[in-house]
C-alpha cells in the first residue's frame, strides 16, 4: 500500500458516466471535487487528494478513478467501457482492445 | 489481475456489451452494492465461471444484467427457488442471490424463511431500500412505521419486518447487516457470507432517494448517506448503549455465524451412503 500523501494521485472523472449524485463531492475529506453547473462532478483541487479511496468505492456509477500520478494512462479495460466518454484519449487503443475481444 | 483495484477492477467484471452508465438513479445504493459484490468475488479469487448470480425482479434485480458471471434474472420473489435448484445440481458453484426487500420479504417471504430453515448453501444479498423502487414506491414490509410512501400517504401504520431477526429465527447459518456507506465492512461481510457453509444472508441498507427519500425528510441522495453514516452503529457499540438512548440507531455487523452443513452437503452425503448400499 502506498503512503497516504497529498499530491501523489491523479483523479479522473468520466463525465458520461457521472450522474451528479454529489456523494464524492460531499464526503471527500480533501474537498477535491465539486458539482459544476451541468450537475457533473469535476476535479478542482487534485493536489489535495490523499488517496483515501472513498470516492472510488462510493461512486455508484464507477465514474471515478484515482491512480498514481506517474501512471496516468487510462487502463485498457476502462477505455473499452468508456468508448463514448469525452476523455481526450478515450478510444485511443480501440484496435488492440477489439483484438482481445 | 493481481493488483488491480478500484474502478479498473470493477470494469474488468462488467459486461462490455451492456449500456452504461447503468439504469440505477443518481445516488442509488444499488450501484455501490454492485461494486462491493465484484470486489468481494475478486477478493476471494473465485473464477467467474464458478459464480452464479441469481436475481429477482426490481431495481435490485438489474444487478445481474451487468456482471460477467453466470447470471439468471428470475421471477419476482422466486430467486431463492431457482438458486436452490442450481445449488443442488451444482454444489460447487458459488450461488449468490440478489433481492430487494419487497422481493425477499413480501412476495418471496415464504421462500426466504424456508431457504433459511433448510440451510441451503447459497448467499442472499437483501438490498433493503425500505420501498418498492422499480414499481413506483409502494410501501414494502420494511418501510418504517410512520414514514411515507406512494401507498401510505398518511404514514405507514403497520409494524415492519426486521430482516436480521427474521432470518435468524428461521435458522440461517450466517446473518449480517451492512450499509453502502460502510463499504469496506460490507465487502468483508459479503466475502464471509460466501465462504460460510449453509444459508447466508447479508442485509444491505441501500438508499433509494427517488422513491423513498423524496417522500420522507431527505433533500438529496447525499442526505440519505449522511443519515446512514450517523445511524448505522457497530453491533458491539449498539449493545453497549442503553435501550432508551438508542434512538434511530441501527445495529450493523455479524449477528449469526454457525457452521451447520448446508442442505446440498447433506444431500450428497446421503446419496453417497445410498450408493454405498448402506
Ligand atoms: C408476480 C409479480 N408481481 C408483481 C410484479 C411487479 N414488481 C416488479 S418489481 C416489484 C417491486 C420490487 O421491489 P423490491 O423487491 O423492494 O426491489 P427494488 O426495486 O426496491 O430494488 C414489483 C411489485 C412482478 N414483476 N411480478
Ligand atoms: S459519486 Fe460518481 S456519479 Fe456521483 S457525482 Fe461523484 S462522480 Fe458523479
Ligand atoms: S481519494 Fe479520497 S481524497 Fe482523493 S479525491 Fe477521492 S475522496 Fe477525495
Ligand atoms: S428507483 Fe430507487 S432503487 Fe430504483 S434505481 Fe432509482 S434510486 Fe435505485
Amino acid at each position: 500500500m502506498s503512503v497516504k500523501r497529498k499530491g501523489q494521485s491523479k483523479v479522473t472523472i468520466f463525465p458520461d458516466w457521472c450522474k451528479g449524485c454529489g456523494i464524492c463531492a460531499a464526503f471527500c475529506p480533501a474537498k477535491v471535487m465539486e458539482l459544476n453547473d451541468q450537475g457533473k462532478a469535476v476535479v478542482i483541487r487534485e493536489e489535495e487528494c490523499i488517496n483515501c479511496g472513498f470516492c472510488e468505492l462510493h461512486c455508484p456509477d464507477f465514474a471515478i478513478m484515482v491512480q498514481p500520478k506517474v501512471d496516468d494512462e487510462i487502463p485498457a479495460v476502462c477505455r473499452a467501457l468508456l468508448k463514448k466518454a469525452s476523455l481526450p484519449d478515450a478510444g485511443k487503443d480501440e484496435e488492440s482492445i477489439k483484438e482481445k475481444g | 489481475m493481481a493488483d488491480i483495484k478500484g474502478t479498473q477492477l470493477i470494469h474488468e467484471y462488467l459486461r462490455h456489451n451492456k449500456k452504461f452508465p447503468h439504469v440505477f438513479c443518481a445516488g442509488c445504493g444499488h450501484g455501490i452494492v454492485l461494486g462491493s459484490l465484484i470486489r468481494s468475488i475478486h477478493g476471494l479469487g473465485l473464477a467467474k465461471d464458478n459464480v452464479c448470480i441469481v436475481a429477482g425482479i426490481g431495481c435490485s434485480g438489474r444487478l445481474a444484467a451487468y456482471v460477467d458471471f453466470n447470471t439468471v434474472h428470475t421471477t419476482h420473489g422466486r430467486a431463492l427457488t431457482f438458486a436452490t435448484g442450481i445449488k443442488m445440481a451444482k454444489p460447487n458453484m458459488h450461488v449468490i442471490v440478489v433481492m430487494g426487500d419487497g422481493d425477499s420479504m413480501a412476495i418471496g417471504g415464504n421462500h426466504l424463511i424456508h431457504a433459511a430453515r433448510r440451510n441451503i448453501g447459497v448467499t442472499a444479498l437483501i438490498l433493503n431500500n425500505n420501498i418498492y423502487g422499480m414499481t413506483g414506491g409502494q410501501c414494502s414490509p420494511t418501510t418504517p412505521a410512520g414514514s411515507y410512501s406512494m401507498t401510505t400517504p398518511m404514514g405507514q401504520m403497520e409494524q415492519s419486518f426486521d430482516c436480521v431477526e427474521l432470518c435468524t429465527a428461521a435458522g440461517a447459518n450466517y446473518v449480517a447487516r451492512g450499509s453502502v456507506f460502510h463499504v469496506n465492512k460490507l465487502d468483508s461481510m459479503i466475502m464471509e457470507g460466501i465462504t460460510n457453509p449453509g444459508f447466508g444472508v447479508v442485509e444491505i441498507l441501500s438508499p433509494c432517494f427517488t422513491q423513498y427519500g423524496r417522500k420522507n425528510k431527505f433533500k438529496s441522495p447525499v442526505d440519505m448517506y449522511h443519515a446512514l453514516k450517523s445511524k448505522v452503529t457497530p453491533l458491539e457499540r449498539f449493545n453497549a448503549i442503553p435501550e432508551a438512548e438508542r434512538g434511530e440507531r441501527v445495529p450493523s455487523g455479524v449477528f449469526v455465524k454457525k457452521d451447520k452443513p448446508g442442505l446440498e452437503e447433506k444431500f450428497y452425503e446421503m446419496a453417497a451412503r445410498c450408493q454405498g448400499g448402506e
